[in-house]
C-alpha cells in the first residue's frame, strides 16, 4: 500500500524592538514583547487550537488509521509557554493518541547548519531535549530549517544518529526523477530522504483560496482523486507545509477547516493510500536511489536555494558577525547571553533583509514587519553591536559596580516619588 | 524699518538648516531698534517662538481679490504644479511615501476652504511646485495688507513670493541665497529650479550669500552683478547645555559622526570610506551615519560589504533633542559636504565640545579656524585627521577649548548688523528710481 505523509511546521519568529543607536550599551533588552504576544495569541485562537481540535477528533475518529507529524521550533515552544500555553497543552492531548510523530530541527530556527557544524549539533540536541520532556518521546526523524539540505548536512544528521530527514523536491535537484519515492543520502545511505512534493503541497498552502486558480475550489475528493492518478510505482507521497496555513495563510472563511476536516476519510475509504509518519516511511520502504544535492536547497522561493536568508552583502554581513561572537558566548556562559546568543540565530533575522523581491515579493512583504531590508538590517546591527559589547563586558570580567547600581536605584526612586508627587498633584 | 520677510519653514517645525538659520536671523534683526519683522511662512502650526516678529502663516490668509499680474505670472509657470521630480529637500521621513505615490492626475486647483483661505501643508515633498505657486499668491495679497520698507526673501522657494510682493506694494526685494540648485544637484541643474533662481535674482535689488563660496556661484552661474551681492556669514544659537537631559553614554569606543541629509551634496559615502581607512588601524571607534536620504539605502550596503557593521551605526532621520544627544555622545563630527553653502552643523558640535572636520567645499571653512579642513574627496587625510583626533587627547582638547570660544564668538546680532546695512543699501538703491 501507498503511504501519504502529512507533516507540519509551526514556527513564529521571536520579533526585535525597534532598537536604536542610542540603545546601544545601555538597554540590553531586544524583543518587541507587545507584537510577539499579540501575533502569538491571533495565530492561537485562529490557527493552532481549533486545528488542533479538529485534528484531535480525526485523530480518535479513525484510530491507528489517520497519522501525522509536526515540527515546532524552540523559539516557537518558548513563546507558546510564555503567551500561549494551551496550545502546549493541546499538542500534548495529541501526543497522547500515538499517532503523531514530533520531529527534530534545530532549536532556534537557524542557519547553523551553514556554518558551524558544533553549533548545529547543540542546537539540535537541545531541541530534542525540548520536545521529549514535552512530548515524551525523543525525535528519530531530522527536518532542518526552512528544509536546508545538502549531502554534507545529510550526513551530519546522519551521524548524530537521525533515521531520516525531510527536504525539498526541488526540480533541479531531481530532474525527470518523482518526488514520490524514498531517497537516500549520496555520503551515508543508512540516512533516508523524504522529499516534498511540492505541487501538491503548494496547491494546499498557497492556492486553496485563489479564485482565479482553474483548479479552485479545491475538495478532499478532488485531492484523493489526483492521488489516485499517480503512477502505480510512486509509492510515497510528502505534503509538507506551514501549520498556519489553517486559519492563518488561508483564513477559515476558505473553508480551509473543512477540508481538513473531511481529507481523513477520503484518504482512507477512496485512495491506495494509507496515513504514515515520516519514520515509519523510512522503515518500511527501500529507497530508490541516493539523491545527489552538492549544493544547498531549501524549500524557499522559485529558486529552492538559501540565497532569501544569505543572498546579498548585508545577510552575509549580519550573518558573519554574528557567528564570529560564538567563542566568546561559549567562553563567557552566561544564562542571560545564551538565551540571547538563540533568539538572535533565527534565520527570520536574515529573511527580514533579503532585497530579492522580484518572483516572491508578495511572500517576503507578508512575513516582514520591517518597511525595507536596509531598516532590519539596521536594526539588527545595532542589536548585534550591543550584544558584543555585553560579551566583552563580561569576557573582560568587568562586573557591574554595586554602588553604581545603588546609585541608580536610589535616582530612579526619587523619579518615581516626583512623578507621584506630580501627579497627586494634578489629580487635585 | 518694517521688513516683510517670507521663509519656508520656522522652529520647531524644520527638516533643515533654513528654518534655523531664519530663526536665529530674526532673533538677531530683533535686537535692532526700529526694525520689525513680520514674517510669512507656508503654514503657521502656533507653536512657534513669537517673542521678535510676528508670524504670519500663509494658510490663515483670506484671498478677496485676485490679481491679475498675479494670475499671469501665475499661469507662466503652470505647467510646474504636477512636475514631481523636483525637490530641493524634502522631508527626510516624506521621501519613501512620495516616491511612490502617483503624482499625476491629482486636483491641480488651489484648494480654497470657505473662508476664502488656502490649505497649506507646509512641508517639502511632491506638490512643492504647487505649494511654491500658492505660496507667492497669497504673499501678494499679504504684501497689500500689511505695510513694509523692504522685503527679504529667503531661498528659492520663498523667490516666487517675494517678486510677487514687490509687484504689489513696490518695495526693494533682498533675496537670501542660502544654496543654489548648483549645491544640491552637484552641478546636475534641475533647469525648471535654475529659472526660478535666475528669476529671483534678477528681481532682487540686492542679493544676501551665505558665504564667499555662494556670492561666487551667483555671480558667475546666475551672472548677477557683483556689486548687488553681499555676504552675510550665519552665526548659531547658543545653546545651554545644563538645561537638556543628559543621555547615557552606552559605548565605550571614540564616536565618530556625519550628521545630515544623506544625500550626494552632503558627501556620505567619503565618510563610509574614511571609516573603513581608521577601523583598519584601530578598533576602538564607533562610526554613526545619522540622518536620512536617497543615499542610505546605497551608504547600508557599502558598509556592509566593507565589514564594518558592527563598528559602523544607523540612526534614521533624527528629530529635536536627539540631534542634541548625537553630539553629546560624539567625540569627532565630521562635513564632508561635495557643495556646502554655509553649514551651521558643525557650529552646534562645537557648541557641544565636539571637534569638527569639515570639508574646504564649505562656506563655513571661510571663517572657520579650529577646525580641521580637508578636500571631501581626500579620504586619507580625513581618516588620519579622525585618527588623530581620537587617538591623541591633547589635540582633541584643543579643538575643543579653542572651538568652543571661536564659536561662541559668532553671534547672529552680528550677522543681523550687515542684513540691516543691506536693507539701508537696498531702500537708497530704490528710492531714487522710484522717484524718477
Amino acid at each position: 500500500m501507498k503511504a501519504l505523509c502529512l507533516y507540519f511546521q509551526i514556527h513564529q519568529p521571536l520579533r526585535l524592538r525597534r532598537y536604536r543607536f542610542f540603545d546601544i550599551g545601555n538597554d540590553h533588552y531586544y524583543y518587541d514583547d507587545y507584537t510577539n504576544e499579540s501575533i502569538m495569541r491571533q495565530v492561537a485562537d485562529e490557527c493552532y487550537l481549533p486545528a488542533n481540535k479538529i485534528i484531535l477528533e480525526l485523530l480518535k475518529k479513525n484510530k491507528g488509521k489517520f497519522k501525522i507529524s509536526y515540527s515546532i521550533t524552540g523559539i516557537a515552544l518558548d513563546q507558546f509557554e510564555q503567551y500561549a500555553p494551551e496550545v502546549i497543552d493541546s499538542f500534548k492531548e495529541l501526543a497522547k493518541t500515538g499517532d503523531v510523530e514530533f520531529l527534530a530541527e534545530t532549536y532556534s530556527h537557524s542557519l547553523a547548519s551553514l556554518i558551524n557544524q558544533d553549533e548545529f549539533v547543540q542546537q539540535v540536541i537541545s531541541h530534542s531535549d525540548k520536545i521529549e520532556y514535552f512530548f515524551g518521546s525523543r525525535p528519530t526523524v531530522f527536518r532542518n530549517t526552512e528544509m536546508i539540505y545538502s549531502d554534507e548536512i545529510g550526513e551530519m544528521v546522519a551521524k548524530m544518529g537521525y533515521k531520516a530527514i525531510l527536504t525539498e523536491g526541488a526540480k533541479h535537484i531531481l530532474g525527470w526523477k518523482s518526488p514520490n519515492y524514498l531517497y537516500c543520502n549520496a555520503i551515508n545511505p543508512k540516512l533516508k530522504i523524504l522529499m516534498r512534493n511540492y505541487k501538491l503541497s503548494d496547491d494546499i498552502s498557497f492556492r486553496f483560496s485563489s479564485e482565479g486558480w482553474k483548479e479552485w475550489p479545491l475538495t478532499s475528493t478532488k485531492l484523493v482523486g489526483w492521488l489516485n492518478e499517480m503512477d502505480d510505482k510512486e509509492d510515497v507521497v510528502n505534503i509538507f507545509m506551514d501549520y498556519e496555513t489553517f486559519g492563518e495563510h488561508q483564513k477559515k472563511e476558505s473553508g480551509i477547516f473543512e477540508f481538513l476536516a473531511h481529507l481523513p476519510q477520503d484518504v482512507i475509504l477512496k485512495s491506495k493510500y494509507k496515513f504514515s509518519t515520516p519514520s515509519e516511511v523510512a522503515a518500511e520502504f527501500q529507497p530508490i536511489a541516493q539523491a545527489h544535492v552538492p549544493n544547498v536547497i531549501s524549500w524557499a522561493d522559485e529558486e529552492r536555494d538559501v540565497s532569501a536568508w544569505l543572498g546579498n552583502k548585508l545577510q552575509n554581513e549580519a550573518f558573519q558577525k554574528l557567528y564570529a561572537l560564538r567563542d566568546d558566548v561559549l567562553a563567557v556562559n552566561d544564562d542571560r547571553i545564551n538565551k540571547d546568543w538563540k533568539y538572535l540565530q533565527a534565520s527570520d533575522h536574515f529573511y527580514y533583509m533579503c532585497t530579492k523581491f522580484a518572483s516572491d515579493g508578495d511572500v517576503h512583504s507578508y512575513f516582514n514587519p520591517y518597511s525595507s531590508p536596509y531598516d532590519a538590517f539596521i536594526n539588527y546591527m545595532n542589536v548585534v553591536s550591543d550584544f558584543q559589547i555585553r560579551l566583552k563586558a563580561l569576557k573582560d570580567g568587568a562586573a557591574v559596580d554595586p554602588k553604581e547600581l545603588q546609585h541608580q536605584l536610589i535616582q530612579k526612586d526619587e523619579l518615581i516619588a516626583k512623578y507621584e508627587q506630580q501627579l497627586s498633584e494634578l489629580k487635585v | 524699518m518694517k521688513v516683510l520677510m517670507f521663509g519656508w519653514e520656522f522652529p520647531p517645525h524644520i527638516s533643515g538648516g533654513l528654518g534655523t538659520a531664519c530663526y536665529g536671523l530674526t532673533k538677531g534683526l530683533a535686537k535692532i531698534d526700529d526694525l520689525d519683522i513680520i514674517f510669512v511662512v507656508p503654514k503657521a502650526h502656533g507653536d512657534e517662538d513669537q517673542s521678535t516678529m510676528s508670524l504670519v502663516g500663509a494658510n490663515s490668509v483670506s484671498i478677496q481679490q485676485i490679481q491679475t499680474h498675479v494670475e499671469n505670472f501665475k499661469s507662466q509657470h503652470t505647467y510646474l504644479e504636477v512636475e514631481s521630480q523636483l525637490i530641493p529637500y524634502n522631508d527626510p521621513d516624506e521621501y519613501y511615501t512620495f516616491r511612490s505615490q502617483d503624482l499625476y492626475g491629482k486636483n491641480k486647483f488651489f484648494k480654497v476652504d470657505k473662508e476664502g483661505k488656502l490649505e497649506f501643508s507646509g512641508k517639502y515633498g511632491a506638490d512643492l511646485m504647487e505649494e511654491i505657486y500658492k505660496y507667492a499668491f497669497v504673499a501678494s495679497s499679504i504684501s497689500a495688507d500689511h505695510d513694509h520698507d523692504v522685503i527679504h526673501a529667503h531661498d528659492w522657494l520663498c523667490y516666487p513670493a517675494g517678486i510677487a510682493a514687490k509687484e504689489v506694494s513696490g518695495k526693494p526685494l533682498v533675496i537670501h541665497v542660502h544654496a543654489t540648485d548648483f549645491d544640491r544637484s552637484g552641478g546636475n541643474v534641475n533647469p525648471k529650479v535654475f529659472e526660478i533662481e535666475k528669476m529671483g535674482m534678477d528681481a532682487a535689488d540686492k542679493i544676501i550669500a551665505v558665504s564667499n563660496l555662494t556670492r561666487n556661484i551667483v555671480i558667475e552661474k546666475y551672472g548677477q552683478n557683483p556689486d548687488k551681492v553681499v555676504t552675510v556669514y550665519n552665526a548659531v544659537e547658543p545653546v545651554s547645555i545644563e538645561e537638556k537631559v543628559k543621555i547615557k553614554r552606552g559605548v565605550k569606543e571614540k564616536v565618530v559622526t556625519f550628521l545630515g541629509r544623506i544625500t550626494m551634496q552632503k558627501g556620505p559615502e567619503y565618510f563610509v570610506e574614511a571609516a573603513y581607512q581608521v577601523l583598519k588601524r584601530t578598533n576602538d571607534v564607533r562610526f554613526v551615519m545619522a540622518g536620512s536620504g536617497d543615499l542610505l539605502e546605497q551608504m547600508v550596503d557599502r558598509a556592509a560589504q566593507l565589514g564594518i557593521s558592527d563598528k559602523f551605526h544607523f540612526t534614521g532621520f533624527l528629530k529635536g533633542d536627539d540631534v542634541f544627544n548625537m553630539f553629546l555622545l560624539s567625540d569627532v563630527y565630521v562635513m564632508p559636504s561635495v557643495s556646502e553653502p554655509f553649514g551651521i552643523s558643525p557650529l552646534e558640535a562645537m557648541q557641544s565640545d565636539v571637534p569638527v572636520i569639515i570639508s574646504k567645499q564649505s562656506g563655513v571653512s571661510e571663517i572657520l579656524t579650529h577646525a580641521v579642513k580637508v578636500d571631501y574627496w581626500d579620504i586619507d587625510a580625513m581618516a588620519d585627521a579622525i585618527y588623530g583626533i581620537v587617538k591623541y587627547d591633547a589635540l582633541s582638547k584643543v579643538f575643543k577649548e579653542e572651538g568652543k570660544e571661536e564659536v561662541d564668538n559668532l553671534k547672529w546680532a552680528n550677522a543681523a548688523i550687515n542684513v540691516h546695512n543691506v536693507y539701508n543699501s537696498a531702500i537708497k538703491l530704490f528710492e531714487p528710481q522710484t522717484k524718477n
